[in-house]
C-alpha cells in the first residue's frame, strides 16, 4: 500500500472487534476457560449468557465464582470447575452451585483463594508450578490427591528445609472478562475500585476476550479515566466486543450498579419446581438485546456491597 | 501482647452507665480485645459485630490498626480514604503477616480447624455446600486468626470438622516448627463465651462465660470437652463510657442483629 504522495501507508494494530457470538463460536467442547471478576462483581455476563443460547459443553471453569458459575452449572455445562470460593455476595450462597455440588452433578477441584491467584500467574509466568505456605495442613490435599508439595533447596531462619505448597499452573484455553472502555485493538480502561483478576485471567490464558461498555476510538480511550486506569493491554487481547450492560446482574460502576433485586429474583427460582429452566424461559430471551431490554439502564435496583 | 492501659482500657475506665450492657456488648468487647498489641497491622474482621469490635479496638487500645472499608479502601476513623487495597493486594498483606483477620466457622474443632466449605461425609458430593474454602487456608497459616461464632452449638463446635479449611493447632503441630510459625489461633468468641488455645496441648479452653450464661450451658452447646482450668470467671462487663462509645461506632446497631437475647 502506498499513499497518493508515494510514501508507504502508515498502519494501525489490527482490529480485533468481534460480536458476542463470534467469541463464543470460537470457544470448543471440553475447553478450561477462566472467566474473571470476582462473586457478584464486574461478571462478563453477556458472554455467559451467549454460552448459555449455545451447544458448547463438558467446559471446565476457573473463577471467583458467581453466578456465572451458577447459571453455566445449572444449564448443564459444566463439567469441572476449579474454585475457592461460589457467592452471590448479597446472597451468601450461590444455589445453583450448590444444587450441582450437592447432587455430585460436576468435578471440582477447591482451591484457596491466594493458591487460584499463584496458579494463573504461574501459567501467565509459563512457569509449572509457585510455591506458598497456603494449603498446607489442609484437607485441600485430601480432596485433591494430584496437589504436591516442594522442598525449599534454602534453609530457613530455623535450619530447615520448608515444605511447601506447589500450587500448579492453572493453564487456560481461553479467558473471558468484562471492561469498561476499550479500542478495538484491545487495549482497556477500568474505572471502578477493583481490577480484581481480570489482567492475570488473560495473561493465563492462550485465547483472550473482553467486553466492553463502551467501545471507542484508540485516541478516545482516556477520554474517561488517566493511565492509571489502563488495565489491560491489546498484546492480552485476541477479541473484544462491546456489550452494554454486560455484567448484568453483577456489579459494574460506574456504569450499572449491582441489581440485588433480580440476584434474589435469580435465586428464588432455584426453589421454585420449575427450578432453572423457569427462569431460563421468563429472564433468558433469544438476544442479549431483548434481554437488556428488561433492565433499562440507569435504574436504581440496589447498591448494596458486602466485605469480600 | 501489651499490658493494659487504664487510661484507654475499656474494661477498666470508670463512667457513668447509661444503659445495661447487652449480650451484643460482651461479644464486641471481648472479640475488640483479640486485636490487643496488634499494632498496626490490617484488621480484618468479617461481619457486622467483628467490624464493630475492630472499630472499637482502634477506637480505644489499638490506634494504628488499618481497617477495610467498601472492600478496598483503607479508612480512618473519620472515613477519610487512606489507602487502596484491592483483592490483588490483600494477598500481600496476607502473605507478608501483616493482617489480623476474624472469620467466621461452620464448624470449629478442639484444636481451632474450621471448615467453612461443606458439610457431610463425602466432600465430593457433600450434603451441603457452603462456600468454598476461600482464603482459611493461606489465612490461618500466615498471620493471627480469631473466630466469631454467633451461635454457639454442637452443631458448630464439633469433635471433627467434615473439611480442614482453616489450620487448628494439631495440624500446624504436624507441620512442624518451621513450616507453622505464623500460625497463630489467638481467641474464639461466641454468644456464650470466650475460648482459647493457651493451654499445654493447644486444646480448646473456656477462657469466660458471658454474663447471664452458665458454664453448663457452655459445655452442652460444645460437641468436644472444652479444657476448664479453676474458676471461669464472667467476661469483663463494658463501663458505661465503652457503651456510649459503642453506640457512637455502632450508631444502627449492627452488632444486635447477630446475636440473640
Amino acid at each position: 500500500m502506498t499513499s497518493p504522495a508515494g510514501a508507504p501507508a502508515r498502519k494501525a494494530p489490527r482490529d480485533k472487534s468481534i460480536t458476542p457470538a463470534g467469541i463464543v463460536a470460537r470457544l470448543r467442547d471440553g475447553m478450561t476457560i477462566g472467566i474473571g471478576g470476582w462473586g457478584s462483581r464486574r461478571k462478563p455476563m453477556a458472554l455467559v449468557r451467549e454460552i448459555l443460547r449455545s451447544d458448547l459443553r463438558d467446559l471446565t471453569l476457573v473463577s471467583y465464582g458467581g453466578p456465572d458459575v451458577g447459571m453455566l452449572c445449572a444449564a448443564g455445562k459444566v463439567r469441572e470447575l476449579v474454585f475457592a470460593f461460589v457467592s452471590l455476595d448479597v446472597i451468601a450462597l450461590e444455589p445453583y452451585f450448590r444444587q450441582a455440588r450437592e447432587a455430585g452433578a460436576i468435578g471440582t477441584r477447591e482451591l484457596d483463594e491466594g493458591m487460584m491467584l499463584l496458579g494463573l500467574q504461574a501459567a501467565a509466568w509459563r512457569l509449572p508450578f509457585l510455591p506458598t505456605r497456603a494449603g498446607l495442613g489442609t484437607d485441600l490435599f485430601r480432596l485433591d490427591p494430584g496437589l504436591r508439595t516442594v522442598r525449599s533447596p534454602y534453609p530457613g531462619p530455623l535450619g530447615g528445609h520448608e515444605e511447601l505448597v506447589a500450587v500448579p499452573a492453572l493453564h487456560l484455553d481461553a479467558a473471558i472478562v468484562h471492561l469498561h472502555r476499550c479500542d478495538p485493538s484491545g487495549n482497556g480502561v477500568l474505572l471502578d475500585d477493583d481490577p480484581y483478576f481480570d489482567p492475570l485471567f488473560l495473561e493465563a490464558a492462550r485465547d483472550r476476550y473482553v467486553t466492553c461498555e463502551e467501545l471507542v476510538g484508540p485516541g478516545e480511550l482516556l477520554a474517561a479515566g488517566d493511565f492509571r486506569h489502563l488495565a489491560v493491554s491489546r498484546h492480552l487481547v485476541d477479541g473484544v466486543a462491546v456489550t452494554p450492560g454486560g455484567a448484568h446482574p453483577t456489579l459494574c460502576p460506574p456504569y450499572r450498579p449491582r441489581d440485588v433485586a433480580h440476584l434474589k429474583e435469580y435465586a428464588d427460582s432455584a426453589a421454585r419446581p420449575e427450578g432453572w429452566p423457569g427462569y431460563a424461559r421468563r429472564w433468558l430471551p433469544d438476544t442479549e438485546a431483548a434481554y437488556q431490554g428488561q433492565f433499562p439502564a440507569g435504574v436504581e435496583n440496589g447498591t448494596e456491597r458486602s466485605p469480600g | 501482647m501489651t499490658a493494659a492501659d487504664p487510661a484507654t482500657d475499656p474494661a477498666t475506665s470508670s463512667a457513668p452507665h447509661p444503659r445495661t450492657a447487652r449480650r451484643a456488648d460482651f461479644c464486641v468487647t471481648a472479640l475488640a480485645e483479640t486485636f490487643r498489641g496488634d499494632g498496626e497491622i490490617l484488621a480484618n474482621p468479617i461481619g457486622p459485630l467483628p467490624r464493630v469490635a475492630g472499630r472499637l479496638a482502634r477506637a480505644t487500645f489499638e490506634p494504628d490498626l488499618l481497617f477495610l472499608e467498601r472492600d478496598v479502601f483503607l479508612a480512618g476513623p473519620d472515613g477519610r480514604i487512606e489507602g487502596w487495597n484491592p483483592y490483588r493486594r490483600m494477598f500481600d498483606v496476607v502473605w507478608s503477616g501483616r493482617r489480623h483477620v476474624v472469620m467466621g466457622a461452620s464448624q470449629l474443632d478442639r484444636y481451632g480447624n474450621q471448615n467453612l466449605a461443606a458439610i457431610g461425609p463425602d466432600p465430593h458430593r457433600p450434603a451441603r455446600q457452603l462456600l468454598g474454602f476461600r482464603g482459611a487456608p493461606g489465612n490461618t497459616i500466615n498471620h493471627p486468626t480469631s473466630y466469631w461464632v454467633s451461635r454457639h452449638s454442637p452443631r458448630v463446635f464439633v469433635e471433627k470438622v467434615d473439611l480442614v479449611c482453616g489450620i487448628g493447632y494439631d495440624r500446624a503441630a504436624e507441620l512442624g516448627a518451621e513450616a507453622a510459625r505464623f500460625h497463630e489461633i489467638r481467641r474464639v468468641v461466641t454468644d456464650l463465651a470466650v475460648l482459647d488455645f493457651r493451654t499445654p496441648d493447644h486444646r480448646m479452653r473456656l477462657v469466660s462465660v458471658h454474663p447471664g450464661v452458665e458454664i453448663e450451658q457452655v459445655r452442652q452447646a460444645t460437641g468436644f470437652e472444652l479444657v476448664l482450668e479453676g474458676e471461669v470467671p464472667p467476661t469483663p462487663t463494658p463501663d458505661g463510657a465503652t457503651l456510649a462509645l459503642l453506640d457512637e461506632l455502632d450508631p444502627e446497631g449492627a452488632r444486635f442483629t447477630e446475636v440473640r437475647a
